[in-house]
């Protein structure tokens, strides 16, 4: 990697590992169309869809979602046996953890975590594939450009972190009626007194959290993606020596990542069911 | 890296999953787990009534066995004291009964020998009168001295 020629390679290799299969409408024809390089992706603006990272988080939603149905409709009360243990182990610690958290009466609350929590697992978990393997099958198909993880796209977390952004506005309204919610913005910490600071400040509270709920994950995430592509560009009988420490490293910040992920939406959840602040 | 429409279909998409695990997900594998933990509830408790029932059976057949042995013993008393009192009845009768039957045969003794020394003194009387008539047939009237002997006998 010393001369010219090897790093201007080694920064298109990363380029291209960091760039969305990207079908847009392109600015200047109106046609929808693929994106055939990351200046093309950039100038198609809003108007365009990830269609690596919609793929393979929809994919992984509905093996989710395929494999607990399959388990929810054959389940017995009588002794549970393999992926039913399994399936019972997960929701028990999903149940506790909303137990533990939450304090409001609310049936789609633990569903919402679950879902949460298996879903991210999953999409993380496409970090541990190695960078290339998919990537590379998809360039046999002629596919330009491939990011498998979702979570690595900020579209993919911004969209979950907005879903929870909805539901608590929605809930908070609900539950504390309209008054009670602008209230609550207006009237705290400080009183009347003090309207317009407590506005910026319960403001900035209530739009930090969709925010922070999207950077986190997504920051996580695409750290760790972008190290497993550095450790890539080394010569492939060396890699081995940091990319096992770091996938293995690695499998505790998926799994960490998805439960504060849901842990905060059970939180936030709560927060907007509690009538008394 | 660009925000665009994968923003909304991610949102779209996340919502649909949620829906759908919470409409034919979560409620059929709690309500099994529910089920299952309400069955082992029930399981225990009815294994804890079982024990103590069983224990106050065990309870209830020592007492019943205690009750019997001392009935049986009451039982056994009883007859003993019966037993005596029927042989003490027994010879107490067979006592009565040998006085009876011996004054009996006393009397019944007494009677023959009176009955013999009668006969005996009737006879002895006719012994007489013959040998004194043989005697004195010749002699004396025998008519005065059958008078005086009658008296005579009478006297005896």
């Amino acid at each position: 990697m010393a001369s010219e020629n090897g790093l201007i390679a080694s920064g298109d290799y990363i380029k291209h590992h960091l760039q969305n299969l990207t079908y847009g409408q392109n600015p200047d024809t109106g046609v929808w169309e693929l994106a055939h390089s990351a200046a093309e992706a950039k100038e198609m603006g809003f108007m365009a869809f990830h269609l690596d990272t919609l793929g393979v988080s929809f994919i992984l939603g509905t093996l989710f979602l395929l494999l607990f149905y399959r388990v929810g409709q054959k389940m017995t009360a009588d002794t549970p046996t393999g992926i039913q243990n399994f399936v019972e182990s997960i929701i028990e610690f999903i149940d506790e953890n909303v137990r533990g958290s939450f304090n409001g009466k609310n049936p789609m609350v633990a569903p919402l975590a679950l879902t949460t929590f298996i879903w991210i697992v999953l999409m993380n978990t496409m970090d541990l594939v190695p960078v290339d393997w998919l990537p590379y099958l998809a360039s046999l198909l002629g596919i330009e450009y491939l990011k498998v993880v979702p979570t690595t796209d900020p579209n993919a977390t911004f969209g979950m972190s907005i879903g929870i952004f909805i539901l608590i506005i929605y809930y908070s309204i609900k539950e504390k009626g309209a008054g009670g919610f602008a209230g609550e913005l207006l009237f705290h910490p400080f009183g009347k007194m003090m309207l317009p600071f407590n506005l910026f400040l319960e403001g900035v509270n209530l739009i930090a959290k969709p925010v922070s709920l999207a950077l986190r994950l997504f920051g996580n995430m695409y750290a760790g993606e972008m190290i497993f592509i550095l450790i890539a560009l080394l010569p492939f009988w060396i890699q081995w020596s940091l990319s096992l420490p770091w996938a293995i490293f690695h499998i505790l910040i998926v799994l960490l990542q998805a439960f504060i992920f849901m842990t905060l939406v059970i939180v936030y959840m709560d927060m907007a069911h509690q009538k008394e602040h | 890296m660009n925000i665009n429409l994968t923003m909304i279909g991610q949102l779209i998409m996340f919502a649909m999953f949620t829906w759908f695990c919470m409409k034919f997900i979560w409620p059929p594998i709690v309500a099994a787990m529910d089920e299952r933990k309400k069955r082992i509830e029930s399981g225990l408790i009815a294994a804890e009534r079982g024990l103590s029932e069983h224990k106050e059976a065990q309870q209830k057949a020592q007492e019943m066995l205690n009750q019997s042995k001392d009935q049986a013993a009451e039982i056994i008393a009883n007859a003993g004291r019966q037993a005596s009192t029927m042989v003490e009845d027994a010879k107490d009768v067979a006592s009565q009964e040998a006085g009876r039957i011996k004054t009996h045969a006393q009397a019944e003794i007494e009677q023959e020998a009176n009955r013999a020394r009668n006969e005996l003194k009737d006879q002895v009387s006719d012994l007489v009168m013959q040998g004194v008539n043989s005697v004195l047939a010749k002699e004396v009237d025998a008519k005065v001295h059958k008078d005086m002997l009658g008296k005579l006998s009478q006297t005896l």
